[in-house]
């Protein structure tokens, strides 16, 4: 395995660069599928039929709270990235750490907000419009799921195996996956919440 | 609904019932040979877990060919049930199952994969790589392509088949017009197969983009890698679309939301758009491959570099581009209204320009020419005016005001053959018999494969081009039968009789891959065709690390130009070469997936909640995995390279 001492460490190998590129050719795609999500929620949108409206059940002190954590979350992961640069593991894995709770307590304020949701009549079966909000904040949270598991894997290979061009790589990664996973959410915050608010 | 109803199949007919206890005894006795003939671990060490891209390449060719006939017996089907007025061998429901198969695994399972079989074989020899970016990825594509295509499979024998068209327009497949299963098939096994496309254009476009030889500048790619490039770039933007779509289905069927229903606010026009937004890019996922092998063979045969490269590589990224502008021209008469009808009949109709240049180049590559008519070079040349009716029958179909009169009837029926036929089919087989010798290091028999080329050319002719009269006469497609008085039967039975010649070519097809198998000669060169591009610098068949030393390239025709201008290819010594090694992961991971979509698919909710964590236990198991792969010692690649007469730059 050829390795280029110039780069950073999650750049050094081939198939490093190889795993980088093929993963923003990944979030491409996830762009895509997030596209196509808002595409129809906007279609649907004031496709209420008898059930509620956007702006009778969104409520902003959880959302608020949902945003910062996770615009924070993003925050610490880009410290923990950072940290790994200068070859600080313990720093590192202690920003990862804190990004992952942060995820965890976003996780948390949206299952409340999901239950409000069923309990103010506006399931996934109410109308068009509560069946793609949900689907599309749905799948937004489930990626979040998915990046809880990845990242604690991560942690737990740093810790047994300390910063290697393979590990570096995979933290790398996740770190652009979870700061992909915010921008998404400030398209949802901005075009889902507020606009429906308003 | 109860229980065991859903698994029961709603139409059964005598048919069903023998191809069930022929799918068991199959089944059974495949199991029962291999372990006679004790192939048990040969097949898992060397197939099942392969991650060799030539091996998944001969892989999903074994499955395109076997969805190829799948989906021809349907067409036989179709062909025999309208064959005369008032026919009863098929029932009305049989026949909206078996047009609805017919597509569904013609498009998805048969011409997807055998592009990918290509591309996966041919691409990273073309670019003088070792195999593709991520190898492992790779695998599960296959494998999950294969699972989703088996479990589409079982359809017609558990639960029943979707009937919907492959289309699947909602409302007429949501939960209130489409009762049984079939629809649920649908989704899901077109889900999995479509994940697993999504990660090949991912791994295509990596490796394209970062794994080509020294010196081969993006304008320096052979034109079929350029167009793989392409394609997968349209896989990445609108696979991503159909998973969505199909969620969205998904949803409404099994957890009753109602995104594309007729009640409480759904849209079903939504599902035509979305599915389109997918499905008209996917034409060109289809074509644009077969262009790219076009190119390679016409280039070959005519002994002249392609025409008009650059104005190729131009053509191929504008189409790629128009295709995600034109999805509303399948549905014009759905009420969109004259503004938008008539912005989308205009970027369709511009497609023809980017297409006719290439036609053209094509044309300008043959003239003064020495063309040779080989069996290959039969299919090209055969492939340019059939394509081009296609081609005027599609035009004349963007007209949105003329559409009016012939949307929906066989005109069309026949404009879609007579381009995805020619466009993707023909130039399959093409590619198949140019690459044969390389996959497996025989010839296919050029004088029976001449015969399989007349007897499909003639046969397909004869099967489509009646459709355009009777469509122009108003016979709707879709319609399982037709009174006498409507006067279209002497046309539908001459189409019947067309696709008999049409099923005995694709026999003779497979008679031709039977006989050479058996007696052509193993002693042909690396070189049989005489041809212009890497992948014939190397050995036939392909050793597993594909190039012993990696080429160097610094023109178009590399490899040309090194047989005829003695261009160095190979520079430096043999060095020990890393490979990754095998597998089980994307086999086991993909066998989950299949129990995963079943159990969606019956709404047997424990075992799609136990399987999905099996699914993320895997992903789980590979992220721990310690794997680093394999060197090949010099020594062993310089024992292999011994006994052949791959040209060195030393003695040449």
């Amino acid at each position: 395995m050829k390795i280029d001492n110039s780069l950073p460490l999650e750049y050094k190998t081939e198939q490093n660069k190889l795993n980088i590129l093929g993963f923003w050719i990944f979030i491409g795609a996830e762009v895509m599928l997030f596209a196509t999500l808002f595409a129809t929620y906007f279609t649907l949108e004031h496709r209420t039929a008898d059930g509620p409206t956007g702006a009778e059940i969104f409520e902003i002190t959880p959302v608020l709270i949902e945003t910062i954590l996770l615009l924070t979350s993003s925050f610490i992961i880009g410290l923990g990235v950072h940290a790994m640069r200068l070859g600080r593991k313990n720093a590192m894995m202690t920003f990862f750490a804190i990004t992952l709770l942060l995820g965890l307590a976003f996780l948390g304020v949206e299952i409340y907000e999901f239950t409000h949701y069923v309990n103010v009549g506006a399931g996934l079966q109410v109308s068009a419009f509560t069946g793609i909000l949900l689907t599309t904040l749905g799948t937004h949270g489930a990626h979040v799921t998915l990046g809880l598991f990845w990242g604690l894997f991560i942690i737990l290979q740093v810790k047994k195996q300390g910063l290697t061009p393979k590990t570096a790589n995979k933290a790398f990664i996740f770190s652009l996956y979870w700061h992909f996973l915010d921008v998404v959410w400030i398209f949802i915050f901005s075009f889902i919440y507020l606009k429906g608010m308003m | 609904m109860n229980y065991f109803d859903r698994f029961a199949i709603p139409h059964p007919s005598p048919a069903i019932y023998a191809a069930m206890v022929a799918i068991g005894l199959t089944v059974i006795a495949i199991l029962l040979g291999l372990t006679y003939f004790k192939k048990w671990s040969y097949l898992w060490r060397e197939w099942l877990t392969t991650v060799d891209h030539k091996k998944i390449g001969i892989m999903y060719l074994i499955a395109a060919l076997l969805m190829l006939f799948r989906g021809g017996v349907d067409a036989l089907m179709m062909r025999a049930q309208t064959a005369v007025p008032d026919n009863t061998l098929l029932d009305a429901q049989h026949y909206n199952e078996v047009f609805t198969t017919h597509g569904v695994v013609m498009i998805i399972f048969m011409a997807m994969p055998f592009i990918y079989a290509l591309m996966n074989f041919v691409v990273p020899l073309q670019i003088g790589a070792r195999d593709v970016a991520f190898p492992r990825l790779n695998a599960l594509s296959f494998w999950l392509f294969f699972m989703g295509a088996m479990l589409f499979n079982i359809s017609f024998v558990v639960g029943g088949s979707p009937d919907a068209g492959w289309t699947s327009y909602f409302p007429l497949a949501g939960n209130d017009f489409s009762q049984s299963v079939g629809t649920n098939y649908y989704l899901l096994s077109i889900q999995i197969a479509g994940i697993g496309t999504l990660i090949s254009g991912i791994n295509f476009m990596t490796t394209i983009f970062k794994m080509r030889a020294p010196g081969m500048k993006l304008m320096k790619m052979p034109m079929f890698t350029w167009t793989a490039l392409i394609t997968n770039a349209i896989v990445v933007f609108a696979f991503p679309v159909l998973t969505v779509t199909l969620l969205l289905g998904t949803m409404d069927r099994l957890f009753g939301t109602h995104i594309f229903s007729m009640t409480n606010g759904g849209m079903d026009m939504l599902w035509a758009n979305l599915f389109w937004v997918w499905g008209h890019p996917e034409v060109y996922i289809l074509v644009l491959p077969a262009f790219g092998i076009y190119s390679e063979i016409v280039s070959t045969f005519s002994r002249r570099n392609l025409y008009g490269y650059k104005s190729m590589v131009a053509s191929i990224v504008i189409i790629s581009f128009l295709s995600f502008l034109v999805w509303t021209h399948h549905f014009f008469t759905m009420g969109q209204g004259p503004l938008t009808n008539s912005i989308f009949s205009i970027t369709t109709m511009a497609i023809a320009i980017p297409t006719g240049i290439k036609i053209f180049n094509w044309l300008l590559t043959m003239r003064k020419g020495k063309i040779e008519f080989t069996v290959p070079m039969l299919y090209t040349i055969g492939f340019i005016p059939i394509f081009t009716i296609g081609g005027v029958t599609g035009v004349m179909l963007g007209m949105a005001s003329a559409d009016y009169q012939y949307h929906n009837t066989m005109f069309l029926v026949a404009h879609f053959h007579y381009t995805i036929i020619p466009g993707v089919v023909f130039a399959m087989l093409a590619g198949l018999t140019y690459w044969w010798p390389k996959m497996f290091g025989f010839m296919l028999s050029e004088k029976i494969g001449k015969w399989a080329f007349w007897l499909i050319a003639v046969g397909f002719n004869v099967t489509f081009f009646p459709m355009f009269f009777t469509g122009l006469d108003g016979q709707a497609r879709r319609m399982y039968t037709y009174s006498e008085g409507t006067g279209y039967g002497a046309l539908n039975l001459l189409s019947f009789a067309g696709a008999i010649v049409l099923a005995i070519g694709f026999a003779v097809l497979v008679y031709n891959i039977y006989y050479s198998t058996r007696y052509a000669s193993r002693n042909i060169s690396s070189d049989p065709w005489n041809a212009r591009t890497l992948e014939w610098a190397t050995h036939s068949p392909v050793p597993a690390y594909n190039f012993a030393r990696t080429p160097h390239v610094n023109s178009i025709e590399a490899f040309w130009d090194h047989k005829k201008k003695k261009q160095p290819l190979f520079k430096g010594n043999i060095e020990k070469i890393h490979m990754p090694n095998n597998s089980g992961m994307p086999f086991i991971i993909s066998c989950i997936f299949f129990v995963w979509g079943f159990s969606f698919i019956f709404s047997m909710w424990i075992p799609a909640i136990l399987t999905t964590i099996a699914i993320f236990a895997c992903m789980a198991h590979r992220s721990f995995e310690k794997d680093d792969g394999y060197y090949i010692s010099v020594k062993e690649v310089e024992e292999t390279e011994k006994d052949s007469e791959v040209l060195t730059d030393e003695n040449r």
